[in-house]
């Protein structure tokens, strides 16, 4: 398969008002240079992230984000969702099963150091550690669409690079079919993790999957960053999966664990309740959640309430041209 | 003991219920005018209003235990006025589901009600809400007769399907709707004998 990543991908609409902003802003970057830039974007997010957080009595100083370096999107004419919503909307369960939890729950999460063992069915395991994970492979911005199976949607500009450039570098082994995912582990850190009522009643820890064409497909990202920045805490600091094809909780936060896998792995929501959540999780209009429909979509960008932003949701989330061959003579009924 | 509260303090209650019930909804979509609930104000007003009605809702069972325990008859005054803001609340979340979630999508919304079991319960606990609501005024009332006790004790089946319509609504996190099933099953053991008589 052809990389395609800015292709077909990006919808065109027409207002542009976030975007505006943004680019705005990056060129900000350029002007006043790394570092000076670097404190000001920090002190927006610590500033928003703040206003937030009126309910938490603790006064939590706000987690330090830092500009990252990376090659940008040449075509994003989609709206973007704008920064302080795609920070404070947040499903990770490990902070609480609130979406506005993780925000007020996770600005002290530790990130560094961090380390993300790559092992399994592979000739060459290695680990990455914190600073390799921003300069082992080269950082590029990707413009997604973000589809939760909640029917809500945004436009999130990420930074990170392709899944394939991992799995390349560690050399599958002929058995490995499967690439399995872990997320953290540390209860003393995650108050999901330490109660089962805060965390929604979850096995932690938290486990993903792909099958290994799915992870090696260019569109697969390991994010390390969005909006020109390192992730903040609640959108899975400081590395996580981003499958825009598949619904958000395919897209696991806070990796620590890839592994090639020769059968397919165990999958945290498929565990919960395996008739609402497959293990493909591909987005599909035709085939509904039980409880609710998948049709349409509300995409959040900076309409308010009263924004008419409810739109129809697209076979594969609009990638289906980059994508559907991965499944060619599969009943998408079926493995849903 | 206390004395008999007199026609003045509940007066004085009822003015309390009114602003404890109609401030916090008032200032709800105040919030949401100037953009002040969140990155996804839709999900935040239909759950707001929705635990808002199941809190009122329930308030209006604890009345006549309460009046009972504290021998105070004149409280039963106050399930008309709690029970109305019960209904008002579940308008409101409803209306937010069509206006907000939905988007005026008729079809969807009608489909919705049919298709999910979780709206399809919702459903009939706010028609029964509806029902309570039309004949709750005094003339209709009389002129129910003793009809008016036999629909009214559809309360209950209304507080059954909405708890089943929380329970149905979550994801994961069940720990809240358990609760809330909890109360109501206190709130109908404390009514049990009025059951038993009704099986005899
Ligand atoms: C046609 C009638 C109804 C519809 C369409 C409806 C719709 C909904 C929807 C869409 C949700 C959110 C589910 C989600 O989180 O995805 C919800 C939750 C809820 N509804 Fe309703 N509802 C209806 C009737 C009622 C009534 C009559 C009550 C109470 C008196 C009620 C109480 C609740 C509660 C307590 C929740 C949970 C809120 C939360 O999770 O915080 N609903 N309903």
């Amino acid at each position: 398969m052809l990389l395609k990543v800015k292709a077909k991908s990006q919808i065109s609409e027409n207002e542009i008002t976030d975007e505006h902003v943004y680019l705005e802003r990056r060129s900000l970057i350029k002007k006043m240079g790394f570092l000076g830039a670097g404190s000001l974007l920090a002190s927006t997010t610590s500033a928003q992230a703040r206003g937030l957080d009126f309910f938490s009595s603790k006064e939590e100083q706000a987690f330090v984000t830092s500009p990252i370096k990376f090659k940008a999107s040449s075509s994003d004419s989609q709206v973007l969702t704008p920064e302080n919503k795609v920070i404070s909307h947040n499903n990770f369960y490990e902070f609480g099963t609130k979406k506005s939890d993780p925000v007020n729950n996770a600005q002290s999460f530790k990130v560094n150091p961090w380390q993300l063992k790559v092992s399994g069915e592979v000739n060459k395991p290695f680990t990455l550690d914190y600073d390799d994970l921003f300069s082992r492979y080269a950082i590029e911005e990707r413009i997604y669409r973000l589809r939760c199976v909640e029917a809500w949607s945004m436009v999130i500009p990420w930074l990170g690079f392709s899944l394939s450039n991992i799995i390349k570098q560690a050399d599958p082994t002929s058995k490995a079919k499967y690439v399995a995912f872990e997320t953290l582990h540390d209860p003393e850190q995650m108050p999901g993790q330490r109660s089962r009522r805060v965390g929604g009643g979850i096995d932690y820890p938290y486990v993903e999957g792909l099958r290994l064409d799915e992870a090696m497909n260019p569109l697969t990202l390991m994010s390390v960053g969005l909006y020109g920045k390192t992730l903040p805490p609640q959108n899975g600091a400081p590395i996580r999966l981003v499958v825009p094809w598949k619904y958000g909780f395919k897209s696991i936060k806070s990796v620590v664990g890839i592994k090639l896998v020769e059968k397919m792995p165990p999958t945290t929501w498929n565990i919960l309740a395996p008739r609402e959540y497959g293990f493909y999780a591909n987005v599909n209009p035709d085939v509904d959640h039980p409880r609710w429909s998948q049709a349409s979509e509300r995409r959040i960008t900076s309409g308010g309430l009263f924004a008419r932003n409810r739109i129809e949701t697209l076979p594969f989330n609009g990638y289906g041209e980059e994508v559907s061959s991965l499944y060619k003579n599969m009943n998408l009924r079926k493995y849903y | 003991m206390l004395s008999a509260l007199n026609g003045r303090s509940i007066t004085l209650i009822k003015l309390c219920i009114h602003l404890s019930c109609f401030i916090p909804l008032f200032y709800l979509y105040w919030r949401a005018y100037y953009d002040e609930l969140g990155a996804d104000p839709v999900e935040y007003v239909i759950h707001y209003t929705g635990i808002g009605a199941l809190n009122i809702f329930l308030l209006s069972l604890v009345v006549s235990p309460l009046a009972k325990f504290l021998k105070q008859g004149k409280l039963i005054q106050l399930r008309r006025v709690i029970g109305l803001y019960a209904f008002t609340y579940s308008v409101f979340h409803v209306l937010n589901f069509l206006f907000f979630e939905v988007q005026f999508d008729f079809l969807l919304f009608i489909s919705e009600i049919f298709e999910r079991p979780y709206i399809t319960v919702g459903m009939i606990g706010l028609f029964i809400l509806t029902l309570l609501a039309l004949t709750s005024f005094s003339r209709i009332k009389r002129s129910m007769g003793s009809r008016w006790q036999t629909l009214h004790n559809f309360t209950y089946i209304a507080g059954i399907a909405i708890v089943i319509h929380f329970y149905w609504s979550v994801k994961s996190e069940l720990v809240e709707p358990v609760i809330y099933i909890v109360i109501l099953v206190l709130l109908l053991v404390l009514r049990k004998d009025r059951f038993k008589r009704w099986f005899k």
